[in-house]
């Protein structure tokens, strides 16, 4: 009987791009847990064939591949890690406080990234207008939310957090782009308490994609979206 | 003693009928409370969904649960009898995958195809049938459910979906997208989920449906 003990190294992949907020969560995640993965870096405009292989529905990063299995859509990704990966939890135990997170990172996905990124990143004049109104709105629901607690997870980071977290960065991006402050310091100071504690959290504060290269990235996309874009 | 939950919505609605599926098929007792009319919300409404003012709400002890899919998981969690989750991380994965593709796939293009006329229904109808494809070639298989052998939360997920796609298909009159020689498995699928005892006695009920249907779709026109 060989009573050697064999190192079960998991092999843990994650397909992303440098400029992927989505991707970003699963990468939060997993070194929040102190997991070890490779990275596989994708080109959007030339996906991998195994990208397509193990996406072929939706076609997008992030993908998690974790010992050959394949776990495609952020969020469903951190539940997946979540409960394979018990250390550092992401969700409470309680089924009140879990369905709490997944209600406010559903809120963040449906609502708030639409309007501040199809609302008002992507739009101008009277649009623009709505978009920012909308954005308010959605802007004021996450301060009452947070207001009084550290991270939307409480004392440590959570699932809501880490689907919030674009927040803290991305956000300052598009401000500057547009020319507007949505996380207004006097409008909504617990929010933009949380954004400059999770912008600074370890870990978080090491993953940031640059800056710059975001700018000029979204300077693109805004552009070609108002129509103003260089046809290729 | 605790004091039963509470489930607050209107009949009609298809995300309703994923939490009725969820409690019933768990036999867990609840009260309902209906919503009478959502273009004027009740204080019990505006007090445990302020964000969206929307049903389903579940409330558990005075708690509130939102979003249908949530309340299920939620149920699932609190009373594990009857799971609508399997165990294993990988399958959960999939399960939710699932959910999620009916959320933002399904139930957007399905609102759709009941206000939309002309150009863009022809559109939302493409839309449709690329959604439907993706499920026919990738969701169910040769399982009889996404669940496998009984039905899990993808099921209830898509379920509510696919029986209203069929009212609203009904209603328009012509040009059904959803054909059994086109999508045989979800076909299959979509009957044999009508026919679990628990689904078959909480369907809302088709002809009452259909109507309804038509006389709102009428009054959206009229309203145009």
């Amino acid at each position: 009987m060989d009573e050697r003990k064999y190192n079960m190294a998991e092999e843990v992949k994650v397909f992303s791009t440098w400029a992927s907020p989505f991707a970003l969560r699963v990468i939060w995640a997993l070194k929040l847990k102190g997991v070890e993965f490779d990275t596989v870096h994708e080109d959007l405009i030339n996906k991998s064939p195994l990208l397509l292989q193990y996406n072929p529905i939706h076609k997008k990063v992030p993908v998690l591949v974790h010992d050959g299995k394949v776990i495609c859509e952020s969020l469903v990704i951190l539940e997946y890690i979540d409960e394979t990966w018990k250390q550092n939890p992401l969700l409470p135990e309680d089924p009140h406080q879990k369905a709490n997170a997944r209600f406010w990172a559903k809120f963040g996905d449906d609502k708030v990234m639409q309007s501040i990124g199809g609302g008002v990143l992507l739009k101008e004049g009277k649009e623009q207008e709505e978009g920012f109104a909308a954005s308010m709105e959605n802007l004021k629901y996450l301060e009452e939310e947070i207001r009084g607690k550290k991270f939307f997870g409480g004392e440590t980071i959570g699932l809501a957090d880490i689907a919030l977290g674009w927040l803290a960065h991305y956000l300052d991006i598009v401000e500057e782009i547009v020319g507007l402050k949505l996380i207004d310091q006097e409008k909504f100071p617990s929010l933009a308490a949380w954004k400059q504690e999770f912008a600074n959290a370890p870990i978080i504060r090491e993953n940031w994609p640059d800056r710059d290269k975001l700018v000029t990235k979204y300077v693109v996309v805004r552009e070609a979206n108002l129509g103003k874009g260089t046809p290729k | 003693m605790a004091e039963q939950p509470k489930l607050l919505g209107t009949l009609p609605s298809p995300f309703v009928h994923r939490v009725i599926w969820a409690l019933k098929l768990k036999a867990i007792p609840y009260e309902f409370i209906i919503e009478e009319d959502l273009t004027n919300k009740s204080p019990l409404l505006l007090k445990y969904n302020p964000v969206h003012k929307k049903v389903p709400v579940f409330l558990h002890g005075d708690k509130p649960v939102c979003e249908s899919m949530i309340i299920v998981e939620y149920i699932d969690e609190v009373w594990p009898q009857n799971p609508l989750l399997p165990k294993d991380p990988y399958e959960r994965a999939q399960a939710r995958f699932w959910v999620k593709f009916a959320e933002d796939k399904g139930t957007p293009v399905l609102w759709r195809m009941f206000s939309s006329k002309g150009e863009e229904l022809e559109k939302t109808k493409k839309e449709t049938l690329e959604m439907l494809q993706t499920v026919e070639e990738h969701g169910i298989g040769e399982k009889k459910f996404f669940g496998g052998d009984s039905i899990g939360i993808a099921d209830i997920a898509f379920g509510s979906v696919v029986y209203g796609l069929e009212i609203i298909e009904e209603a328009l009159g012509e040009g059904a997208v959803f054909e059994a020689h086109r999508f045989p498995r979800l076909h299959a699928w979509i009957k044999n989920f009508k026919q679990v005892p628990i689904i078959k006695e909480n369907l809302a009920e088709r002809d009452w449906m259909v109507a309804l249907f038509k006389n709102r779709r009428e009054a959206l026109a009229g309203s145009a």
